[in-house]
Order: C-alpha cells, then sequence, then structure tokens
C-alpha cells in the first residue's frame, strides 16, 4: 500500500502546531498501525529530521499508552486501540489523517503525546479502597453475586487511554471518571467510602477542566474496551446521592 | 562463595522466625528515613505504597507518564496462590515443590517456600482492594489451572488479571500520592545509581519531557524494574521495556544472576513480516482447552480442516501425557521448536504450531468457551482476521520472562548494601523456568510482604540523613552528561531500533531456545561487532533538551548490547541444560533437558569487571526435598 499521512506537529506544549504531510510507500495489510508510522519515523531519523512523537507501548491493547485521532476517530475506524489497529482497516492511496487527543484538560506536549496526568489526579480524588497492606478478611469471607463480580469488572476494565475524551464533544472525562466509581461502588469492599468517593473524585474532574456529559453516547461508542454509559448514570446516582444524604463528608 | 542470608529454621518457619526478630523502627522516627523506588509496576507500587504507609517517606520514578501504564499490566491469565480452595490437594508444600521442580531446581528453597507461603494473603489483599476476579455462582472465587501442575491454584479477572492486579497497587500508590507520603515522578527514567561509601544512597534521574537531569538521594533505593527479555526484539514484552537500570546497578557492582534464563513463551502469535514490532501474546490459560498439534507429514500444505484426525500430531499429549497441553512453558516451546524445525511448521511463514478448539467446543459448546476465552478470540481476530472458533489459532514460542536478573539474598538485598530489588528485576524464586501464574505473584509478594520487613531491617542499622552533602552524585551527574553527549555526538546512518533489531536476530538465533557452544561464540564475536558498528553509526536526530524517544531508545540499545554480552557469557559458562537453559550437548536421549548437579548445582552471579565478567557461585542446598529428574510423562 502507499499512503499519504496528515500528521499533526508541534515541537512543544508552547509551540502552536500545524499539519504536515508525508509519503510511505510498500505498506503490508498486516502491519499494525503504529509499525506503520515506525516505518515512517525510521525513514525520518535516517534524514536526520525529528521522527513523529507519539505514545505507545505494550502494543497488544492493554497499557492504555496509545492514543490518536485517526481520520477523525479515537483510535481509528474500529473500536479498539491503536496499536491493536491494522492497515487492512485502510485502502491504497488513502489519505489518512493523524491529530492528537483535543481536550483542554490534555494539553499536547510533543506532536502526538499529550499529557494525561489529569487522569491521575482523578484516581488520587479518591479511587480506590482506603487499605493497607495486611489485615484483611480471607477472600472467601465475603461471597460477591457473580453477576455483581461481573459487572465490577466490565467497568474496571478501562485503561484509560482517553478517547471517551476526545470522542466527546465538550471533552467530557464521565466515562472514565465513572469507571471507576462504578466498580468500587458495586463491590462490597468499597462501600464504606462510596459516598465520599464519587463527590471527591467528580470534584476533581471538573478542576481538571473536562467539560459537561450531555448524553451524546460518543464515549461509548469510542472506548475501545466497551464501557458502558450506564456506568455514568450510576455515577450520577452515586454523586446526587452523596450530595443529598451529605452523612459522612467532613 | 557467596551468602545468600537463608535464616535457620525448619523451612515453614524460617520466614515467621525472621519477621519476628527483624529490627524495627519507631513510628515516630520512620518520616526521617526516605527510601527511592525505580518502577511502578506491581512490585514497585505495591513497595511504595506499603512503606509509605508504615510512615517512611518515598520518591518514586517511572519513565511512563502513568504508573498505571507499567508492563505488569499486560499479564493475562492469573495469579496462583495455595488456597486450597479447591479441594483438589493443594497445599503450601504442594506449591512450593510444583514451583521448584518448574525450576528444574535451580532455585532456594527458602525462597520458594515463602513465596508460597504469602500466596495466600496476597489474594486476600487484592480482595480487600477491589479487584473484581472472576467468581463462581455462589459468589465463592473461581480458579482454573495453569501449566506444570496438576491443581487449580490459578485465581484471574477474565483475560487481565495483570491489569486488575496492577490497578489495585495504583490506586494503593495513588493514595499515598494524594497523602503526601510519596512524591511520584513520572516521565522520569533512572540514569545511574549513587554509592556513598559502598552503599546505595540514590541515583540519577532524567526527565524526559526536558531532558534535565537530577540528584536524588535517599537512604535506600528499591529497583522494581521489571525483565529485560525484550532485549530480543521480538517478544512479548512492551516496547519500552528495558534492563537499563539494573545494568546500571550492575556495572556499579551488583551481581548479575543467571543473565541467559530467560523464558520463551509457547503460546505467543507468530511472526508475520518483517516489520513487526512485537509478537502478542496468547495466554497460557487457553492450553487450558486448546489442543496443540502438527500435521504429521512435514511440509503438509492443506488446510488445518482438511488433515483428518489420524494425521494430526498432538505431540504434547503423545510425549507427556500426564500434563499433555499443559506442559510447563519451557518444554512446550522446545517441543514446539522442534515440530517447527523439523519442517511440520504451519502458518504463511512455516513458523507456527495449530492451538485448536474444537473438540473443547464440541464437547462444552462455543458459548462457554467464549465466557472464558471471548476476549483472547476477539483480540486474536483483530489481530490476523481469523475466527478461532471455526479455524486454530496459530501460535509460536517467543521470548517473553527474564528468570535472570541481578542477584539479591534472602533479603531481596542486592550485593550492593542498601540496593534492593523486586519483582522481575532480580533472580531469586524462579529457578531456570517459571511457571504460569507466578510472576504476577512474585512481583506482588515482593513488593506487599517481604521486602517492607527486610528494607525496615535494614533502614534500621542506618542513622538517617539530615543534610546531603553539596557534592553528593555530581560525579555520577557529569558522567551522565558525558554519555548522552557521546550518543549524540556520532551522528551516523542507522537509528537505535535498527540496532536493536540486528541485536535480536543475533540473540534469537545464537543463544534462544537450543543453545551451542560453536554457535555461541560466533554470536558473542557478532555482538561485539555489532557494539563497534553501534559507536560508529548510531544516529540520534533532535536535543537533549527535549522529549526525544530515539535518544532514550539509543541509551536502552547501548545497554542492551553489554548485557547480551554476559548473556552469552553465562549460557557459555554453564555446560549443563536445566529449565530454559537448553544446551544442545547436555540432552537426555529422550531430547530432554540433562541437569548436571554435581558440578552446576549453584546459582552463577556476575560481577562486572570492565568488559570482563567474574564468577561468584552460590551453591544451592537442597535440605528439604531431593532434587529429581525432571519429568511430566
Amino acid at each position: 500500500m502507499n499512503l499519504t499521512l496528515k500528521i499533526w506537529r508541534q515541537k512543544n506544549n508552547s509551540d502552536k502546531g500545524g499539519f504536515k504531510e508525508y509519503k510511505v510507500s510498500d505498506i503490508s495489510k498486516d502491519m499494525s498501525f503504529l509499525e506503520m508510522l515506525d516505518v515512517l519515523n525510521e525513514q525520518l531519523t535516517e534524514k536526520g529530521e525529528d521522527p513523529v512523537h507519539f505514545d505507545h507501548d505494550c502494543r497488544e491493547g492493554i497499557c492504555g499508552m496509545c492514543s490518536l485521532y485517526i481520520n477523525g476517530n479515537p483510535h481509528g475506524p474500529l473500536q479498539t486501540t491503536t496499536c491493536q489497529l491494522h492497515m487492512r482497516s485502510f485502502n491504497d492511496g488513502e489519505t489518512i489523517t493523524i491529530e492528537p487527543w483535543r481536550a483542554k484538560a490534555f494539553p499536547v506536549m510533543k506532536d502526538l503525546v499529550v499529557d494525561r496526568s489529569a487522569f491521575d489526579r482523578i484516581i488520587q480524588a479518591g479511587g480506590y479502597v482506603s487499605v493497607n497492606t495486611g489485615g484483611v478478611p480471607d477472600a472467601n469471607e465475603i461471597p460477591i453475586p457473580k453477576t455483581i463480580a461481573d459487572l465490577a469488572m466490565d467497568a474496571a476494565q478501562c485503561i484509560g487511554c482517553g478517547a471517551c475524551v476526545a470522542a466527546c464533544k465538550n471533552a467530557s472525562a464521565m466515562l472514565f471518571t465513572s469507571a471507576k466509581v462504578s466498580q468500587l461502588a458495586l463491590l462490597p469492599q468499597g462501600q464504606v467510602e462510596r459516598k465520599r468517593r464519587a463527590e471527591k473524585m467528580v470534584a476533581q474532574m471538573d478542576e481538571e477542566g473536562f467539560g459537561a456529559c450531555t448524553n451524546t453516547g460518543a464515549c461509548e461508542a469510542q472506548c475501545p474496551k466497551g464501557i458502558s454509559i450506564t456506568n455514568i448514570a450510576r455515577m450520577n446516582r452515586e454523586y446526587f446521592s452523596a450530595v443529598v444524604s451529605n452523612t459522612e463528608l467532613v | 562463595m557467596i551468602n545468600p542470608k537463608i535464616p535457620d529454621g525448619p523451612l515453614d518457619k524460617k520466614w515467621e522466625w525472621y519477621i519476628a526478630k527483624a529490627r524495627l523502627i519507631n513510628p515516630a522516627n520512620r518520616r526521617k528515613y526516605k527510601a527511592i523506588v525505580v518502577g511502578t509496576g506491581l512490585a514497585g507500587s505495591a513497595i511504595s505504597a506499603s512503606l509509605a504507609e508504615l510512615g517512611f517517606q518515598c520518591e518514586v520514578f517511572t519513565y511512563h507518564e502513568s504508573p498505571r501504564r507499567a508492563h505488569s499490566v499486560a499479564a493475562q491469565g492469573g495469579i496462583n496462590a495455595a488456597k486450597g480452595y479447591k479441594n483438589d490437594g493443594d497445599s503450601v508444600w504442594r506449591m512450593f515443590y510444583d514451583t521448584l521442580k518448574g525450576g528444574d531446581f535451580r532455585s532456594r528453597e527458602a525462597n520458594v517456600f515463602r513465596m508460597a507461603e504469602c500466596s495466600m494473603a496476597l489474594i486476600d489483599q487484592a480482595v480487600a482492594q477491589g479487584v473484581p476476579f472472576a467468581r463462581e455462582y455462589g459468589g465463592y472465587l473461581s480458579n482454573r489451572s495453569f501449566g506444570g501442575v496438576q491443581v487449580s491454584r490459578t485465581f484471574y479477572a477474565r483475560g487481565q488479571t495483570g491489569q486488575q492486579l496492577l490497578q489495585g497497587a495504583y490506586q494503593a500508590l495513588m493514595r499515598q500520592v494524594a497523602l503526601k507520603q510519596v512524591q511520584l515522578n513520572t516521565s522520569h527514567e533512572m540514569m545511574d545509581l549513587i554509592l556513598e561509601n559502598g552503599k546505595a544512597k540514590g541515583i540519577i534521574a532524567r526527565n524526559l519531557e526536558t531532558g534535565e537531569l537530577s540528584i536524588h538521594h535517599a537512604d535506600t533505593v528499591i529497583l522494581a524494574t521489571g525483565g529485560y527479555g525484550k532485549i530480543y526484539y521480538l517478544s512479548t514484552l512492551a516496547m519500552n521495556c528495558n534492563g537499563s537500570a539494573i545494568w546500571r546497578a550492575h556495572r556499579k557492582g551488583a551481581y548479575f544472576a543467571a543473565p541467559s534464563w530467560t523464558q520463551f513463551h509457547p503460546t505467543s502469535l507468530p511472526q508475520l513480516g518483517n516489520h513487526q514490532s512485537k509478537l502478542t501474546l496468547m495466554s497460557e490459560s487457553l492450553r487450558n482447552d486448546g489442543r496443540i498439534w502438527v500435521p504429521q507429514k512435514a511440509h503438509d500444505t492443506r488446510a488445518p480442516h482438511e488433515i483428518p484426525e489420524d494425521e494430526r500430531d498432538y505431540y504434547l499429549e503423545r510425549k507427556y501425557p500426564s500434563y499433555g497441553n499443559l506442559a510447563p512453558r519451557d518444554i512446550s516451546s522446545r517441543a514446539a521448536k522442534e515440530q517447527i524445525d523439523a519442517g511440520k511448521g504451519v502458518g504463511p511463514m512455516k513458523n507456527a504450531v495449530y492451538l485448536d478448539f474444537q473438540t473443547s467446543i464440541q464437547r462444552d459448546g462455543k458459548e462457554t468457551i467464549q465466557k472464558r476465552y471471548g476476549n483472547l478470540f476477539d483480540m486474536y481476530e483483530k489481530i490476523t482476521g481469523v475466527n478461532a472458533y471455526t479455524s486454530p489459532m496459530l501460535i509460536s514460542p517467543s521470548a517473553h520472562f527474564s528468570m535472570g536478573g541481578l542477584w539479591v539474598d534472602y533479603e531481596l538485598q542486592s550485593s550492593i548494601p542498601g540496593l534492593f530489588v523486586l519483582g522481575e528485576a532480580n533472580f531469586a524464586d524462579h529457578g531456570a523456568n517459571r511457571l504460569g501464574a507466578n510472576s504476577l505473584l512474585q512481583a506482588c509478594v515482593d513488593g506487599y510482604f517481604i521486602a517492607p520487613h527486610t528494607i525496615m531491617n535494614y533502614l534500621a542499622g542506618e542513622q538517617p540523613k539530615q543534610q546531603v552533602p553539596n557534592d553528593f552524585g555530581q560525579e555520577e551527574l557529569k558522567l551522565t552528561e558525558e554519555r548522552i553527549g557521546r550518543l549524540m555526538k556520532i551522528q551516523g546512518n542507522k537509528t537505535a531500533e535498527q540496532f536493536h533489531r540486528e541485536l535480536g536476530g543475533i540473540l534469537t538465533n545464537k543463544c534462544g531456545l537450543a543453545r551451542e557452544k560453536s554457535v555461541m561464540k560466533e554470536g558473542l564475536q557478532a555482538i561485539k561487532d555489532l557494539q563497534q558498528e553501534f559507536y560508529k553509526y548510531l544516529k540520534i536526530p533532535g536535543s537533549t533538551k527535549q522529549l526525544n524517544m530515539e535518544l532514550e531508545k539509543a541509551a536502552r540499545v547501548e545497554d542492551y548490547l553489554e548485557l547480551a554480552q554476559l548473556i552469552f557469557h553465562d549460557a557459555l559458562q554453564r555446560e549443563e541444560s536445566c529449565g530454559a537453559h537448553f544446551r544442545v550437548e547436555h540432552q537426555t536421549p529422550g531430547g530432554e533437558a540433562k541437569r548436571d548437579d554435581l558440578n552446576f548445582q549453584f546459582v552463577s552471579a556476575w560481577e562486572y569487571a570492565e568488559g570482563n565478567f567474574k564468577l561468584h557461585k552460590e551453591d544451592l542446598h537442597f535440605e528439604f526435598i531431593q532434587p529429581q529428574e525432571r519429568t511430566y510423562a
């Protein structure tokens, strides 16, 4: 395959940035999208040009590191991570436009690399069970209905890639935040801090500058892990009940 | 002879008594001590959170943008624990024996027993953190079986067990960050270790976003930086996995143990083309229901469904009837290589074997198989475009796990006082071959349950440093700057990636699944030549004062080129076969690994000596069990 790539280049956070066009040839259909970019980068490096910086690591769809807004879709045309996207999803001669995630809370660091530390701070605000190492009951002491454990696992599958934010016209982080709130609200281990957690995580999400949710469902449609927007509904319930009852907040 | 400091006493009391006698630090005094932790995978996050909970100050470094990206995240199948929930005869002792035997009797009894012993508490800990392990309809935890054992002791969270455990550890870490007990430095790579009077006291870190180098001081340094299997280039590891932190520590005096013991995972996807950057792993759990086979006839070009049953060779079931498709990884990988080398490989590059689910689908129905492995089948289809419900998967062995790593004693302390090494980065529990689902376990147990005690014991003998001398780390800082400058100045015409690819090719062909003296000697020479080329023709674009992924890669490849030489030295020195280390010259008549307990019942711990490596031996004493020929027939 021969392709034209229209790629966002930006030197650093304060640079204005812009698109630049590149040609790549002899691309095999079995190559992954990132391997195709590797080919481009090898060409650029050999010529002494700065290669296109993009985030990636495990290349098996689980670390959540890879991103890229490809032809207007986060992670490209399929509902998967960019590292699991293969060139057979594209046509010979096609022009592919590649941009970074676009969101105020995800500043561009260089080219296609963005800073997603806002997600870490949302987790810091309460996305955990406050348990120290040691002194916990036997794992089988509290039976958990399989349906509940499965629902919690569905939510826990989030890889924190940020595609939900990139897909949303408001750059909302509701899907990400609600996945963690749901996982822990569903499990008995998360009950004690349930209200406090919902309230604190939502507050942090707002503070980071993510937008509001208007229920378009774009996040769910683009989530590579199929996280459902029912989690958002659950988080809303959690949040409102926390605000209304407000018993344990200090 | 080096001393692993194994405590006296009966096997099942050693750890208990160690904890009972370990020195403590008063809670009020703990805040005066500071630990540096490098790496935020399971071991790194667990030790950081645990030390912080105890009241120590922690400064944590990761080259990732977030701790949650660490490669523990990619472990799929599960984590072992001797809970004995299944009434199938499991116990700590059985797990200890399985692990020791799985490692071909090349690990320490006391360490392995401790890992099995602590496995139970770890499952409790993870559940308490909210890790959603798989459950039965009655609400109790579910188990499955993994290679090299005859019980079901593996706990799992679908095919994402590593991800779920890492989230548990990451969340525990982030809680401590919020409490300001942990200072987290993301996008920072350790460039060098700083010693003071022979003790590990700090590191040089490079901020990957700005290129800035900085000096960090602490009372102890903990490396939890994972494995270096990526040295083989095509591997199941993440692109950024590297051996640099432990290699830099090795250059500063930490012994490197069994560097050549790398596990090849039998069920990874085969290489499909020359631009491939990694090989994707398919969980070993698939072998619970999948049957592995090749055509009986070499160079058979028929499609799999056209080959009748009696013309297929289910070679694992044939050779190892009592373990069948769940034979341990080293044995399964080697058996696959044997078939492929005999011309029976399948797939477009004839480099794979079949993993077939037809029997299970007929027996249990498609729906059941879908429930068990749905996400893995989906992943397979995404990558290959093939539906594995109707046509068998193609699988092939691939470099995966480093049993080798920095040598540590029973306290997980390296040969440099004050330098602790945890998880895959150390050599400790897996001997010459790791059993499936023991890697998550070891990382967790090291971080949550072992190191907090041994590190406190160490720190109790140290005076916390109040004032850091002005010249602390200045020398190392200068050397690191010079090193980066040297790499940048070469300005040749070859990328670091190209060097890495060549290096991986040499290692895979000359020191991979099968090893032979004359071939390895060629390999070692080839690496030395490649290293010379590296310093002549390396090309790094851009500058040092910005995000520069080519520079990061080049520095790691530079270290890999040195480590590769040690790998060859180690494999050449060990004139026996054991576990994953298969010397063609040393095999049983049946083609299995042939150990030489008389001459090689020791751990090789190598000391760095400027281009030469000096061997130290740690003899392995078996007090409680008798090493036997390892058979799975």
